[in-house]
């Protein structure tokens, strides 16, 4: 049966199993709209501004294993989404977008509405492509799902043309794919594999680094019987929390620039590292040239090559899906009889022991004002350290990283490559859409909330009864942070004149405020909002909390590991 | 350190500005870079010459083969190869000056390949060197135009680059 190009994007969406489409309409897409309201297979979640609904369908990917959808028009609808590519393409996040472009005959001749749409994106995605005539509609649709989930996942963005959309064709779904140019490795090399079990039970002071891969592959189980079995340290980074839980006594919690002590100093002293999906990036390991200035052997297993001795030498390189190298070296310790020297690793665990002791993540609550950790920890005791918690970017980011001890992946939901404030509150919708039952709540600053606050409609629209835990210090906090400290206490710009009323602006929005004032209102107010009186409801909690708080252990930029300054020591 | 990477590539639209792209957007270097469709019509090859350390270059090569649409990356410097770019040279070629135009062309092995009362093209191939001595041999004032296509390059013997 001939089809329009608009009814072949539907079905497709069909074939792929789809459940919501995050989007916007406009002129380029009014046909795709058209046939959407025809159907009733996938909802549509009408977001207030394009970058939301990237985000939310990332956050949808992230919570879910899913491949997020979002469609946006042409011109302004893509280039605002561009923000929400970028951070899902930094974090490997499987998304696929849908943008109308102008008709065929008019690209180039800068038409309404037109815009170098796979020229502007092909920086930030794993692949795009312009449909030039609609029988390549249904298999580029089908490429654009296979990338996305396969190999190193990434954003993939499909550019339709208006008039490609209103023209018929025969529909048939491919069942299956090859591209000649794409093949994604998934068995590890046997070889090297073999090299890095050796290596693993040679260790003297062994560390296993496990990042965001962990999540993305599925690998949690996996890596988390394979530390059990060696008695290995662990530590996650910001992407890779809840790849190992957090309250597990293997686990020296997060590494890198507001990493532990303990995780940072094994890292840096370890004999033997294993960096399971994990790329060594600045805001982990510093400065290069300072962690390579110490000897270790290094393993590296990872599904990008790129990615391996990109910027540390790597001794063991293992290129390939982690699920499957983890299996395989279970296997190899299983079979051999080898086990980790107990003497050494006594001694290791000694010392990492002692630098647990230096508590680095201590504060000091007084009765006066709120410190914004003390209600991030009230948060974890709250919710029974089981809600999705998605953030913003800044000081509640890193609190929140540092202070909820996630115990399963796929809980933590932020933006830790690209760094995108705003994400927040359209990730918070991301996650309660693929997880319709789950406790969700998005810890925020009053910068970031600001950047995508128009959401608060999108939620009420959709009946999403997420929790807002706004860390209000009427600062840029982490910019207040570093202007302090590098910056001669000159506070260029961070300080927010003219705050909106938050508890009135939720209101506004028809959800519920509550502006909480002192350290001895926290637990209550959480209790409350968490409670089953507001199970239905947007809780806005807007935290007055300390102005001048900093986050702590901090690594300057383009310092070494070692060199972290604790709280403690100013 | 200099090296000739030849990369196949689906021959579609954009694939030259994705290439181009990674290179500009992770600050790598391009000396030169040519592209042509194949005897395959599907496949388009790329000769770019570029430097940098070994690092640099490793990772130029696992970019270049995370781009979707670059079906085969290879280092042509690796191992034994011919490398060949051709060059148009457009001379005053006038008075006492047209003979020894002629001269060192011949002794170039290049071909004057238009002519009119006043000038010459002069056709030449070979590798980058020679193409500088040739330009060096010749009076500078006499040169109107130069044009040089970049790099192409080959594997010697056994190595083919081919789906």
């Amino acid at each position: 049966m001939q089809l329009t190009g608009a009814e072949i994007v539907m079905r497709c969406l069909h074939e792929e199993k789809v459940e919501y489409v995050f989007g916007y309409p406009g002129g380029s897409v009014l046909y795709i709209y058209d046939e959407l309201f025809k159907q009733d297979k996938f909802k549509h979640v009408l977001v207030r501004h394009e970058q939301a609904a990237v985000h939310a369908a990332d956050a949808y990917s992230r919570s879910s294993n899913k491949i997020g959808v979002c469609l946006v028009t042409s011109g302004p609808g893509v280039t605002n989404a561009v923000t929400g590519i970028a951070t899902a393409h930094m974090d490997s996040v499987p998304i696929v977008i849908i943008s109308g472009q102008v008709p065929t005959a008019y690209i180039g001749q800068d038409a309404f509405q037109e815009c170098d749409t796979v020229g502007i994106t092909r920086p930030c995605v794993k692949h795009n492509f312009l449909v030039k005539d609609v029988k390549d509609l249904a298999i580029t649709l089908k490429k654009a799902f296979y990338i996305a989930r396969t190999g190193r996942p990434g954003p993939v963005l499909v550019d339709i043309p208006k008039d490609i959309t209103n023209q018929k064709c025969e529909f048939e779904y491919p069942k299956t794919i090859t591209m000649r140019s794409y093949n994604p490795v998934l068995k590890g090399h046997s070889g090297q594999i073999k090299k890095a079990v050796q290596m693993l039970l040679e260790a003297k002071r062994p560390m296993i680094y496990a990042g965001g891969g962990v999540i993305l592959s599925d690998a949690a189980e996996r890596l988390t019987k394979l530390a059990r079995r060696l008695g290995y340290p662990v530590t996650n980074t910001l992407m890779g929390l809840g790849g190992y839980p957090a309250t597990d006594k293997q686990s020296l919690g997060m590494l890198g620039m507001h990493g532990t002590y303990e995780a940072n100093m094994a890292m840096q002293n370890c004999d033997v590292l294993i960096a399971v999906g994990a790329r060594f990036d600045d805001r982990v390991i510093g400065n290069p040239a300072n962690f390579s200035a110490v000897p270790r052997k290094i393993i590296h297993i990872d599904i990008d090559p790129s990615s391996i001795s990109k910027r540390v030498k790597v001794d063991v390189p293992i290129v390939g899906n982690l699920p499957d190298v983890l299996d395989e070296i279970q296997k190899l310790l299983e079979a051999s009889a080898g086990i980790p020297d107990p003497k050494a690793l006594a001694a290791w665990w000694k010392q990492i022991v002692e630098w647990r002791g230096k508590k680095s993540l201590k504060y000091k609550q007084g009765k006066e004002v709120i410190m914004p950790q003390y209600v991030i920890e009230k948060l974890y005791e709250v919710t029974g350290g089981d809600a999705f918690i998605t953030s913003d970017v800044g000081q509640h980011q890193m609190w929140a990283a540092q202070y909820y001890k996630f115990d399963k992946p796929r809980r933590w939901i932020n933006s830790g490559g690209l760094g995108t404030m705003g994400v927040g509150l359209p990730y918070a919708m991301g996650v309660r859409f693929a997880n319709p039952k789950a406790t969700v709540a998005c810890v925020t600053g009053e910068g970031s909330i600001q950047m995508n606050i128009q959401e608060l409609s999108t939620a009420k629209q959709f009946r999403l009864p997420i929790k807002i835990i706004n860390l209000n210090n009427r600062y840029l906090g982490m910019v207040r942070q570093w202007q302090q400290m590098f910056h001669g206490n000159r506070y260029a710009e961070s300080y927010w004149d003219a705050l909106p009323d938050f508890v009135k602006l939720a209101e506004a929005y028809g959800h519920v405020g509550m502006k909480i004032e002192r350290p001895a209102d926290v637990e209550p107010a959480l209790r409350e909002a968490f409670s089953a009186k507001h199970k239905s409801d947007l809780v806005f909690m807007d935290f007055l909390t300390d102005q001048t708080a900093n986050v702590y252990p901090m690594i300057a930029a383009g310092k070494g590991l070692s060199e972290m300054i604790l709280a403690e020591e100013l | 350190m200099r090296h000739i990477i030849s990369i196949l590539i689906e021959n579609e639209a954009g694939a030259l500005s994705r290439v181009s792209g990674l290179f500009s957007a992770r600050a790598f270097n391009i000396e030169s870079l040519t592209v042509a469709p194949t005897e395959d019509a599907s496949l388009s090859r790329m000769t770019i010459v570029s430097t940098g350390s070994d690092d640099v270059i490793e990772q130029i090569t696992k970019q270049l083969n995370k781009l979707i649409d670059v079906v085969k990356v290879v280092d042509l410097s690796e191992a034994a190869h011919i490398e060949r770019e051709l060059m148009l040279v457009k001379v005053r070629a006038a008075g006492k000056d047209r003979e020894e135009m002629k001269r060192i062309a011949d002794i170039f092995r290049g071909r004057i390949i238009d002519v009119t009362d006043s000038t010459y093209v002069i056709e030449l191939t070979g590798n980058g060197s020679k193409l500088d001595a040739f330009l060096e041999a010749i009076d500078r004032t006499l040169i109107l135009e130069t044009v040089r296509t970049g790099v192409s390059g080959i594997g010697r013997g056994d190595r083919i680059l081919k789906v």
